[in-house]
């Protein structure tokens, strides 16, 4: 069977997860991601989902996916329960996103994580030009409505990290579609020229 | 004929169930020893050679075997012939169907209206309490009879959920997929309040007779029916009740200030007990009351839900209903924190419908949709035949 194309900040994710791991899909969605990696890398997956609608696609499609919430909810898992914990585009949007950091590495060896880069430079432009909140086509919703409560940029993630004592195990820079760009996100540029980043995180 | 002359005590349509007289006599959760146990069965579709494409379906506090077809009694369609039968989501064609009536019961499994052999009579009150454990235990001799180890799936809404549940807990390795729905881990105290008002209800009647009133040719009907207005109460919904009834009288122009059924909810309870009496043992409505009473699947398992699952290769799907009250869905989420916690493969999917706990029995499309899904995915973990495009 070949594997057919998913969204490209997908398919990125995917591509980081050796076939047969466990897998948490947290935010799942409509389990594309968890569907094309239970396919195609034959992983032992789950997805957890805040929308039950989006959560009645998903297992109607027969995958393992729960309603709940992240930030309530994965303290219920033990430790250690899953090789990888994918956190996609949802980062931002938690209360606490530390210890959301903290559970992801808990329940997982490694956390895929992800999120829109508040120092891209579309993003400075509009504050410093503009002297509004950005709406750039990462970011798309108007302040008042942004599910977002908990912007970063790149720097402020690697900060993060080093003072949870998290390391970085690999990380991309990412275009707005999600592709995936020339250059790490740690390196120096990528705080100003990505739009996003992906970084694989794990405990010493 | 009398009205209230006793309607025969056997029940017709036993006679078209399978049944199962085991050979060793059932050891109880009480610790009493039943001898002489029948189980009445029906089956759809046949086991394949592999055997592994068995469908346990277990029925509710007053369903029965028939969950297929047409009812040998009502005559109406099997209770849950929306999703058991050819081509449908539990599909008779790739898969072989049992139900069984519970330990207890009165559809032609054992229970207080049979006859104790040691005494000649009906067993009545003297008919040891049974438990959900001990009605999963004869489901369990009567799959080794058919020749079934492991079941592909169990499947059961409300007191169905509960068998459900303990088949996982107390046979782990012989349940590939369970899936409980709109059922909970233990009855609370609102539920076992409401069971008591219909044990009351029953116990009230004087042809109850101290529970002898098959020896006294009675029927204590009056009593049933009463157990079973207050019940269908907590089976509906506020909002599904009062779009089916608001406050409109029943073949009368104007209120008539008295006690008559002016209103048409009165008028459709009322019926609704009556046509309960027909084709149930006010007995076996307490013994399997009692039965949902004593379940707490947390308190067998040291006060903690999670180690009811440990180690757990069972994929599970939990399916509650929105307005269900019964059996909220908190009762569930639950249950699924209790097996995330031992990390199980489960899905957990609320539907949203305004029809109360009943649902589970109704046409709700999402509801459908979603055992659709995990069945046919199950299914293809399971490497059965996949379904055949419709």
């Amino acid at each position: 069977m070949t594997a057919p194309r998913i969204r490209v900040d997908l398919q990125q994710v995917a591509d980081l997860v050796p076939p047969g791991s466990r897998v948490l899909d947290v935010g799942c969605g409509d389990g594309t991601l968890l569907a094309y990696l239970t396919a195609f890398k034959k992983v032992d997956g789950r997805g957890l989902e805040l929308s039950m609608a989006k959560v009645r696609a998903a297992v109607s499609q027969g995958l393992p996916v729960i309603q709940g919430n992240l930030e309530s909810d994965l303290k219920d898992y033990p430790a250690g329960a899953f090789d990888y914990a994918i956190l996609s585009q949802t980062l931002q949007a938690t209360h606490k996103p530390a210890a959301v950091v903290d559970e992801l590495l808990r329940i997982a060896r490694r956390a895929i994580v992800s999120f829109p880069n508040f120092a891209h430079w579309r993003v400075r432009m509009s504050v410093m030009f503009g002297g509004r909140m950005p709406v750039t086509p990462t970011l798309t919703d108007s302040w008042f409505d942004t599910p977002n409560i908990h912007l970063c940029t790149i720097l402020d993630f690697i900060d993060l990290c080093r003072t949870m004592g998290v390391r970085i195990e690999n990380s991309f820079a990412l275009d707005g579609a999600g592709r995936q760009r020339e250059f790490a996100a740690t390196d120096r540029i990528a705080n100003l020229l990505s739009e996003q980043a992906l970084f694989v995180l794990a405990r010493d | 004929m009398p009205p209230d002359s006793p309607t025969p005590p056997q029940i017709p349509g036993e006679a078209t169930s399978s049944r199962l007289l085991l050979a060793e006599p059932l050891v109880l959760q009480s610790g009493v020893t039943l001898p002489g146990v029948t189980v009445a069965y029906q089956t759809y579709g046949t086991l394949n050679a592999e055997r592994s494409n068995c469908v346990l379906v277990c029925h509710a506090l007053t369903g029965d075997q028939y969950v297929a077809g047409v009812h040998p009694v009502t005559g109406k369609a099997g209770w849950w012939s929306d999703l058991v039968g050819p081509g449908k989501i539990i599909d008779t064609d790739r898969f072989f169907v049992v139900c069984s009536n519970v330990l207890g019961g009165c559809m032609g499994s054992t229970g207080p209206k049979d006859l104790n052999h040691a005494t000649g009579k009906p067993w009545g009150v003297h008919f040891p309490v049974i438990t959900i454990p001990d009605m999963v235990q004869a489901q369990a001799k009567l799959l080794d009879h058919l020749g079934v180890g492991q079941l592909f799936c169990v499947i059961g809404g409300s007191m169905g959920a509960m068998q459900v549940l303990e088949w996982t807990h107390r046979y782990p390795e012989r349940v590939f997929a369970a899936v409980p729905i709109a059922g909970s881990y233990r009855h609370s105290a609102q539920n076992i309040a409401f069971h008591e008002v219909g044990r009351q209800a029953i116990m009230a009647d004087p042809d109850w007779c101290q529970g002898a009133y098959l020896d006294a040719g009675k029927i204590p009907k009056r009593g049933l029916a009463v157990a079973r207005m207050a019940a269908h109460i907590t089976y509906l919904s506020e909002t599904a009740l009062h779009r089916k009834f608001g406050r409109r009288l029943q073949d009368r122009e104007a209120l008539t200030y008295g006690f008559d059924a002016d209103f048409q909810v009165e008028s459709y309870l009322r019926h609704q007990g009556y046509t309960f009496t027909d084709r149930f043992d006010a007995n076996s409505y307490l013994y399997i009351t009692r039965a949902m009473d004593y379940f707490d699947l947390a308190e067998e398992n040291n006060g903690v839900l999670a180690e009811a699952f440990t180690g757990t290769r069972v994929r599970f799907c939990l399916i509650s209903f929105s307005s269900d009250w019964l059996f909220p869905t908190i009762e569930s989420r639950t249950i699924v924190r209790a097996l995330n916690a031992v990390a199980a493969n489960v899905s957990f999917v609320e539907v949203i419908s305004d029809k109360g706990h009943d649902a589970f029995l109704l046409d709700e499309p999402e509801f459908h949709q979603t055992l659709q899904g995990f069945i046919d995915g199950a299914a293809g973990f399971r490497g059965l035949t996949p379904r055949r495009p419709s």
